[in-house]
């Protein structure tokens, strides 16, 4: 048999979700905004896209995820997934932006 | 505004009501962690082909509708706040409240499919689908283009089958919630679901950028 219980789940207030939910409204209008500058940006507009995004996914991950009431447990293992992930493209991505400073017949 | 939380039942493998929610939750990001994993292969593959082919990628990308994704990507930042306010409700135990968000939340999730359904129509009648009939102008970046409509539609289309799936998830849920099945009477259940769309959202919060606006 179960016995019933309080709850004591942190329960976030409507008015942080309405926040948050502006929020990505206002930097999906800057991620939109920002590629259509004036003149050729190509660097500075892929920083400020993903910056923008990053920002995004923590905010979704933070409250709408309630990462950030969570207990550490559900921190680490949150992290730990896009912690392995930067390592991927740290190193993959290392691999493709230093091709060039070794010229080798055959590699692009 | 303080609303009384709803009671949980403890089972009995549990010691207490921290560590059986703990055991939920943490498995459930297990889950997305290899969601995580499995989305990151595919964007690391994606990120690898823009680099080497940045003008390609800029010439093939202007084929895609940005109003579109645009209105695509707010679909679904609204349908994460619904499913935010449908877990909130859940955990005071207010049902009715908890099925119109649900319920809500599927209506916007099914509009973004149908909104990616005419972006895949049009690119059929286009010809930008790759395979036999492909057509790019200009011509010189026939083969790259291909390549970035192949990537487009692997990735949305794994975004796509995501959503479909959390669709039925949620109808699934719906009903369990509708005739008050003993599976549904806490919020974990919601919770899980919640984490699941949540994460669908995050993908196509990176998927909206990275395909819809490459800067040249």
């Amino acid at each position: 048999m179960s016995n019933e219980q309080q709850s004591h789940v942190h329960s976030v207030p409507i008015r942080v979700y309405l926040l948050v939910y502006v929020a990505l409204l206002v930097l999906l209008v800057l991620t939109v905004g920002a590629a259509y500058l004036p003149g050729h940006h190509t660097t500075l507009n892929n920083v400020i896209a993903l910056t923008i995004a990053v920002v995004k996914a923590v905010l979704v991950i933070l409250y709408f995820m309630h990462v950030r009431y969570s207990t550490r447990l559900t921190w680490l293992w949150a992290s730990a997934g896009f912690f392995w992930l930067v390592i991927m493209f740290i190193l993959t991505l290392g691999d493709y932006f230093t091709r060039h400073w070794v010229p080798v017949q055959g590699w692009q | 505004m303080v609303q009384e939380q709803a009671p949980q039942k403890l089972s009995i493998q549990f010691e207490d009501l921290h560590q059986q929610n703990e055991s939920y939750i943490v498995g459930m990001w297990t889950f997305l962690v290899t969601e995580i994993m499995f989305f990151g292969a595919v964007f690391a593959t994606y990120l690898v082909y823009r680099v080497v082919n940045q003008e390609a990628f800029w010439q093939a990308h202007r084929h895609l509708s940005v109003p579109l994704g645009f209105f695509n990507t707010c679909v679904l930042l609204t349908s994460s706040l619904t499913m935010a306010l449908t877990v909130h409700y859940s955990q005071h135990g207010l049902r009715k409240q908890q099925l119109l968000f649900l319920l809500a939340t599927m209506a916007l999730a099914m509009t973004f499919l149908v909104v990616k359904g005419f972006e895949y129509h049009h690119k059929f009648v286009e010809g930008l689908v790759p395979g036999p009939n492909f057509h790019f102008e200009p011509a010189e970046y026939t083969r790259v283009a291909q390549l970035f409509f192949s990537l487009y539609f692997a990735m949305t289309g794994l975004h796509a089958l995501h959503v479909a799936i959390g669709v039925l998830v949620m109808g699934v849920l719906a009903v369990l919630i509708a005739i008050r099945h003993p599976s549904v009477q806490d919020f974990i259940p919601v919770e899980l679901v919640g984490l699941y769309w949540h994460f669908v959202d995050i993908v196509w919060i990176f998927l909206f950028p990275l395909l819809y606006l490459i800067p040249r």
